[in-house]
């Protein structure tokens, strides 16, 4: 007989509970410490520079808002494409979408020369800038997503959830877009004028959204012991499985286009072959560990079923998602721009040459806040409302399990 | 007695009439030269500016000098940055500093031809960088001059990721003194401005005042609107390149011998 699907919130009363919330506040406070720092004292403290003026607290921001985007999937599959095994899921993966994007943008707004300034980007708008555009779509989107939430858990309100889900669909889709258009429309940089940009940043907030919404489901359900069934999460897995191959797909295009213009070999050259660290990334972290090692984990027929094996590729997902944004925010960057074709050239302000780029710590702490920021909320969140079943095992998911069973 | 008289008066009366010419000269020249139109035109303070003129710098590859760095030197005195000013960046990494105009030295790898050039903000006519600016702090003025406005600069640096000319500068910390006429701060972007406080008053820019002075000639600084300007003239008899044309920016400033 299937099993009512019921939501609470979780005890909340565990030491871990208290330890995790505490080890989140404390990341938080301390990005807070690196960010009044780098505010007094001036950019001059970071790894950045007129060279590379975007860097780790970048790759950070946008980790999270593409996953932000990517990690509203399992709601938009259960409300928009009626599947009913992610139907359970859809409240944890609105949550998440809110919470990774505030985590993102909070980095984004710290990392300014002027955050203080914060309220004119609010009130001065430029449209044909894409960053315009962005300021109105994320916080359309934090908007649309929290009626969205609303609407799925005000039992009254239950019928019109498809529409505003439909809409979130609709609404991080050309977020993400115009997030991949952040670069693909930068003319300047070889690494970057493309149009494949937009959708592959698309493509790859499947890919990332997915990986992180596996970890904090099997985290959030292993830590409250509340049961997780095999159904959703090897349904999960391997839709996993079709993302990060869809990634692979759009990065192999990519590489190959850019290949096949003469102009473009250098830029190609630096990231495939002679960019040092850039090309470590490329090939051993995203490509080897970050794409082919979690697919095959993922449909190998025993290592795809076992727990810590789907946990593992999930976890390298996020790691090889790392450093793909490293490889095309810092390496698009540290590869000199082409002023003058057929030449060499040499400046006193670093022109014709490869650029360098150390992170420093407040970078990475301040990433890092973001990313803890993103968890704090959602610890609080499942502690406070109703969003997590009390059970996710077989039989209340899928009707069907529930008729084998019998 | 009316004889002795008469030479006396003539000399007097001569010289009287000289001084009454002259005082009267020296009363009105200069009002006479007040009202003459001013050979350099200088817009009033209080109308705003047009597009009528197109304000543009040609720069002479050919006469840049390899060591010579006069450009540089008087952009960095003008408006108070770099080695003229050493007060200012001094925790700033040698990637950090701020770099408004920079000499550039190519050699073709095909015929290992070298040549300099001065290279600076090229106030495009469709600048990229006020394309991606979120608040319309980096714009383009009517005259052409692509400027950045510091009191709405939320210094995100997406301008300096696509200006196609590297030709930002993000400060990054406190400064001390700067001039009142080229505001610059911590947080906030900047570029080249044309001297458009120089310019404003009828003026030419401080790189191309320098080259001029030092006998170096490779700058010509004028309105590519007219016809008879020495920039146009010169551009129409020996041509003028933009760098990375292929990008259709139509910049303002132009290059010959490259």
């Amino acid at each position: 007989m299937k099993q009512l699907l019921t939501y609470r919130e979780i005890e909340g009363k565990s030491t871990g509970f208290w330890i995790l919330l505490g080890g989140l506040g404390v990341l938080i406070a301390l990005a807070l410490g690196a960010v009044l720092y780098m505010e007094h004292y001036g950019h001059y403290v970071t790894g950045m520079s007129n060279q590379i003026v975007w860097g780790m607290p970048h790759v950070f921001a946008i980790f999270l808002i593409v996953t932000a985007s990517g990690i509203l999937n399992p709601a938009s599959i259960g409300t928009v494409f009626g599947k009913t095994v992610y139907k359970p899921l859809g409240r944890l993966s609105a949550l998440l979408a809110i919470s990774m994007l505030i985590g993102g943008l909070m980095i984004l707004v710290l990392d300014l020369g002027h955050p203080d300034r914060l309220i004119v980007a609010m009130t001065y708008y430029n449209f044909k800038s894409i960053f315009a555009w962005n300021i109105i779509l994320y916080n359309g989107f934090l908007a649309v997503t929290a009626v969205y939430i609303w609407l799925m858990m005000e039992r009254k309100m239950n019928k019109y959830y498809p529409a505003a889900g439909l809409v979130a669909f609709v609404w991080r889709l050309v977020l993400t877009t115009g997030t991949g258009s952040i670069f693909g429309f930068i003319v300047a940089r070889e690494g970057y004028d493309s149009a494949l940009l937009a959708p592959m940043f698309v493509i790859m907030s499947f890919a990332y959204g997915l990986a992180v919404f596996i970890l904090v489901l099997m985290a959030a359900y292993a830590w409250t012991k509340r049961p997780l069934g095999d159904v959703v999460l090897f349904r999960l897995k391997n839709l996993l499985g079709v993302f990060i191959a869809s990634v692979l797909y759009f990065v192999i295009v990519y590489h190959l286009t850019n290949l096949y213009f003469t102009g473009h070999h250098g830029v190609e050259r630096f990231i495939l072959l002679d960019g040092g660290i850039f090309t470590g990334l490329f090939w051993i972290v995203q490509i080897l560990i970050g794409s082919v090692l979690p697919l095959a984990m993922v449909y190998h027929p025993t290592i795809g079923k076992s727990r810590p094996a789907i946990a593992a590729a999930a976890a390298l997902v996020v790691i090889g998602g790392f450093a793909q944004l490293y490889v095309l925010l810092i390496g698009g960057q540290a590869y000199p721009l082409n002023m003058f074709p057929g030449y060499e050239v040499t400046s006193s302000f670093f022109d014709g040459q490869v650029n360098s780029y150390s992170p420093s710590i407040w970078e990475i702490t301040l990433g890092v806040g973001g990313i803890a920021t993103a968890l704090l909320m959602v610890t609080i969140a499942v502690r406070v409302l109703k969003f997590l079943p009390v059970s996710l095992e077989d039989s209340v998911v899928d009707p069907h399990a529930a008729t084998k069973a019998d | 007695m009316s004889d002795i008289s008469k030479p006396k008066d003539k000399a007097r009366r001569k010289f009287m009439l000289k001084a009454g010419v002259a005082a009267g000269a020296a009363a009105i020249a200069p009002g006479v030269f007040l009202t003459m139109p001013a050979p350099a035109q200088a817009k009033p303070a209080n109308q705003p500016v047009t597009s009528s003129k197109r304000w543009g710098i040609l720069v002479d590859a050919n006469k840049c000098g390899d060591g010579c760095n006069a450009c540089v030197t008087a952009c960095e005195k003008q408006n108070g940055w770099g080695a003229a000013n050493p007060s200012e960046e001094t925790h700033s990494r040698p990637e950090q500093k701020a770099q408004w105009i920079r000499k550039v030295t190519i050699r073709d790898k095909a015929t290992q031809h070298v040549t300099t050039l001065p290279m600076m903000c090229q106030h495009c006519e469709t600048p990229p960088c006020a394309d991606v600016c979120p608040t319309g702090a980096s714009f383009k003025r009517a005259d052409g001059i692509v400027l950045v406005d510091k009191h709405i600069c939320i210094g995100c640096r997406y301008c300096m990721m696509a200006c196609p000319y590297k030709a930002r500068s993000f400060i990054h910390e406190d400064l001390k003194n700067q001039k009142p006429w080229a505001p610059r701060g911590k947080g906030t972007v900047e570029a080249c401005t044309l001297c458009v406080d120089l310019v404003d008053e009828g003026n030419i820019p401080a790189c191309v005042d320098a080259c001029n002075s030092t006998k170096g000639g490779a700058l010509t600084f004028g309105d590519l609107y007219d016809e008879n300007s020495e920039i146009s003239r010169e551009l129409k008899t020996y041509g003028g390149k933009e760098i990375r044309a292929d990008l259709g920016l139509n910049t303002g400033v132009r290059y010959r011998g490259i």
